[in-house]
């Protein structure tokens, strides 16, 4: 699918929008330029490493995510890999929601970034794109707090329902009780 | 039950032997009733499982008028006429519960079936009874123990998680490995792999019913868990692979003991093989069960022997090779049907690659040193240390607070036994991970189980689930 | 056993060691396996090992047919209430085996998930130290209550100790 999209860009390379979608990728990378094209707000970002491929993120705006997941989904994306969470504590917004995307056909990921405030821990469900989101979502929402809106069973999935707090939050504690020997009070 | 002697501190053998007293006509009264019952049930007045009840509330199936995940299996399965089926009223369905203690379940896992006579209408998974906190715990630990916490996830392929766990560090603090380091991380992993997929094979046919399976993968697992322990020290849960190369170099003689290896497990497989492939009740038990398309794996997350089973053609191996393996030539199995049978033998053919690979590395060992020279992530060696004074300072520091990486973040994935298995490594410049989440291949297995068990007979989840081979502390951590 | 043989069709013993003889020599353990000290139990079991030399290798999946619970592997708060409905379904006489650095203490993983000892909810009788413990540790685990069981009294009181 991507290789339709690919297409719609060359003629264009006159137009500036589309020049800056190139420039805010890295030049040779067509699939994450017609990505970058119509949503110009989202900022992409590579991680070069020593050994291994090339790591992109892009990060979205709230707003935009849901938007962006189906567009990421049409240009070639289809296979789900992960959800998780990121507490920055201090930093603002909080948290970051890390959405983790395989294209198979590519050979190709792509990480998508949305920052979510703490005071409003909420962001769009992609359930409704990704089947596999379901049960990371739920594990997001579980150990991290974070709510999925339009999650279709957003309940917790690794702790017991009546558990309190999220403990991977950074103001949890780890919940480590003293190490003792035991019985050795009662002996004394 | 307060007038009833209290028995559970004295005379065990009391409550036992004292029959519950009735009225005059012979009849107990409610309370003398329970009491019998509790003793009769539980050998004690008061049992204590009645008070810590085991439900999981939200957490399970619901009935279907209040239930959102029947939504959830009606968007999820290509074909999902099987769910509604109008002529089969509320009456005649029942919700049986699987586990978490059950022999079949490959640990703890629990599912929820809800069935009309012998089909399978819906399923729910709950899991969660084995959550360690392990991604908490990383928090804790530095980046050189990380690798004691991480490789108690998937327990059957300890191996596979330590390299991904310092393949992620070592990203993140730029360190080149040696070539004899990444061979011998080839060479262990891979041996992992078999190790594991030995393990699958004698507990997928216990549960289908051949029983010798389970004796005969289990006894050839031990030539490869005794090749792990000379090298390694331990077992299961090494810590062998550490950020920087590996914890030691191969004991004099290794060669010798992967050539036994080669003999009892190649010859084992052709005996495997001869028992299985043709055998009328493994083909009839194993064809057309708990199928799984190629987009359902890839809208699930399925990676790994289940979703080639499918005929996705793609290895992590292959597609992004770590460390050092496109250099060794293998081929990736792939089945048609996606069932039963064709993970059977994608996962016995990925036994024999992986000898494969083993073979090569042995035959192009590069010499070298074992792990990187890196001061930042090596202590210096023993003799330097009784020599210089800032050769000690720097081994204490490195072991007491360990090193620091830079921040950043990244993510890693390597091709475990069950598919990818990814890490997510969060830095902020401290010597301790600030964030470390795994991406578990096991847990995408299990979300895909509703789609697979649907439509089955109760049966056809045991040989559905063992074919998948989820290891339950890779799903829940 | 101590028995003095003047025929060899007989054997004279006290009852109570009679009873414990019989019972060590034919415990069945319950599959209760958690995480990684599970398949060292499974290996165990398992042709290389064979826990079958000890008259244990029967292992029960109903907890109604069980003697022996071998809590392998990391106990935590969510299978805790499990753990102990399924002790409270054994019948008497009935022990209890904590597998490994885990199901003693709590091991390495000191924090909010994890029940730091089995024995904060049932009483063990036998610990075996390891991460994970190799089959021979379990075994010598499984001798050593052998020998408890020949050295205590025959009837003990049922619940929490």
């Amino acid at each position: 699918m991507a290789e339709e999209s690919t297409p719609q860009e060359e003629p264009q390379e006159t137009d500036e929008a589309a020049e800056e979608a190139v420039a805010r990728v890295l030049p040779d990378d067509r699939i994450l330029a017609g990505l970058a094209e119509p949503f110009p707000n989202v900022v992409f970002t590579s991680f070069e490493p020593l050994a291994g491929p090339r790591q992109d993120t892009a990060t979205v705006s709230r707003e935009e995510l849901i938007s962006f997941v189906e567009a990421v989904n049409d240009a070639g994306f289809e296979t789900f890999i992960d959800v998780c969470s990121v507490d920055h504590l201090n930093r603002k917004p909080r948290y970051d929601v890390v959405i983790n995307l395989l294209s198979m056909q590519h050979t190709k990921r792509l990480l998508i970034k949305v920052g979510v405030p703490g005071d409003d821990p909420t962001v769009q469900s992609i359930s409704s794109i990704y089947a596999g989101a379901n049960f990371y979502e739920r594990e997001v929402w579980d150990l991290m707090g974070i709510v999925f809106e339009g999650h279709p069973d957003l309940t917790r999935i690794v702790l017991p329902d009546e558990w309190e707090g999220h403990p991977l939050r950074k103001d949890y504690s780890v919940g480590s009780v003293p190490v003792q020997f035991k019985g050795s009070h009662k002996s004394s | 039950m307060s007038d009833t002697p209290n028995n559970t501190e004295g005379d065990a053998q009391a409550p036992m032997l004292e029959p519950p007293t009735g009225s005059a006509d012979g009849s107990l009264d409610a309370d003398e009733r329970r009491r019998a019952h509790d003793i009769w049930v539980a050998g004690t007045e008061e049992p204590d499982w009645i008070a810590n009840a085991t439900d999981e509330g939200a957490q399970e199936l619901l009935p279907r008028d209040i239930d959102p995940a029947l939504q959830i299996q009606r968007g999820i399965a290509v074909d999902d006429d099987f769910i509604d089926q109008p002529t089969i009223t509320e009456d005649e369905r029942q919700i049986l519960n699987m586990g978490p203690q059950h022999p079949a379940t490959h640990g703890v896992l629990r599912l929820h079936l809800e069935l009309d006579g012998e089909t399978i209408r819906r399923v729910k998974p709950i899991i969660g009874y084995l959550h360690t906190g392990m991604e908490k715990t990383a928090e804790n630990l530095t980046y050189m123990q990380g690798g004691t916490n991480v490789t108690r996830m998937d327990y059957l392929s300890p191996l596979n998680n330590e390299l991904c766990y310092s393949l992620a560090v070592e990203q993140l603090l730029g360190v080149e490995i040696p070539p004899r380091a990444q061979a011998i991380r080839i060479l262990m992993t891979e041996l992992n792999r078999v190790a594991s997929h030995l393990i699958w094979v004698a507990t997928f046919g216990m549960d289908i019913g051949a029983l010798s399976m389970m004796i005969y993968g289990f006894r050839d697992r031990e030539a490869i868990l005794a090749f792990f322990e000379k090298v390694t020290g331990l077992r299961m849960n090494h810590n062998y692979i550490r950020p920087g190369g590996v914890a030691a170099d191969l004991p004099e003689g290794w060669e010798e003991d992967i050539d036994g290896i080669f003999d009892i497990v190649g010859s084992g497989l052709d005996d495997y093989e001869d028992l299985l492939n043709r055998n009328p009740i493994f083909l009839d038990r194993t064809r057309g069960v708990g199928v799984l398309t190629p987009e359902e794996a890839q809208a699930y997350g399925v990676t790994g022997p289940a979703a080639r089973a499918s005929g996705v053609n793609f290895d992590l191996r292959k597609a992004f090779p770590y460390s050092g393996i496109e250099q060794y030539e293998f081929d990736v199995p792939l089945g048609k049907h996606g069932d039963t049978l064709d993970r059977y033998l994608v996962r016995m053919e990925e036994m024999r690659q992986s000898l494969r690979i083993v073979q090569q590395v042995l035959e192009t060992m590069p010499p070298g040193d074992y792990r990187t020279d890196d001061r930042k992530v090596t202590p210096p060696p023993r003799k330097r240390i009784d020599e210089s004074m800032e050769a000690l300072i720097h081994h204490f520091k490195l072991f007491t607070e360990g090193f620091k990486a830079p921040a950043g973040e990244v993510y890693q994935a390597v091709e475990s036994p069950r598919g990818e298995l990814g890490m997510h490594l969060v830095s902020k410049g401290g010597s301790k991970p600030w964030r470390l989440h795994a991406r578990t291949p096991s847990f995408a297995i299990v979300q895909a189980l509703p789609v697979m068990l649907t439509d089955q007979i109760v049966p056809d989840v045991i040989a559905t689930l063992a074919s998948l081979d989820p290891v339950l502390g890779d799903v829940d951590r | 056993m101590a028995a003095e043989v003047h025929n060899p069709n007989f054997l004279l013993t006290t009852l109570d060691k009679g009873i414990s003889w019989t019972r060590t020599r034919s415990m069945w353990p319950a599959t209760f396996g958690l995480a990684c000290c599970a398949i060292e139990m499974m290996a165990t079991g398992a042709a290389h090992h064979d826990l079958a030399r000890f008259g244990m290798e029967v292992f029960r999946a109903s907890p109604r047919q069980a003697d022996l619970m071998v809590v392998a592997g990391r106990l935590s708060q969510k299978m805790a209430p499990v753990l102990r409905q399924v002790y409270d379904q054994m019948a008497e006489p009935k022990w209890v085996i904590s597998m490994g650095a885990c199901a003693s203490t709590g091991g390495m993983f000191n924090n909010y998930a994890l029940v730091q000892g089995v024995d904060e909810i049932v009483p063990v009788d036998v610990y075996v130290p390891g991460c994970p413990p190799g089959p021979q540790s379990l075994m010598h685990g499984i001798l050593t209550l052998q020998d408890k069981i020949m050295a205590g009294e025959i009837r003990r009181s049922t619940g929490l100790l």
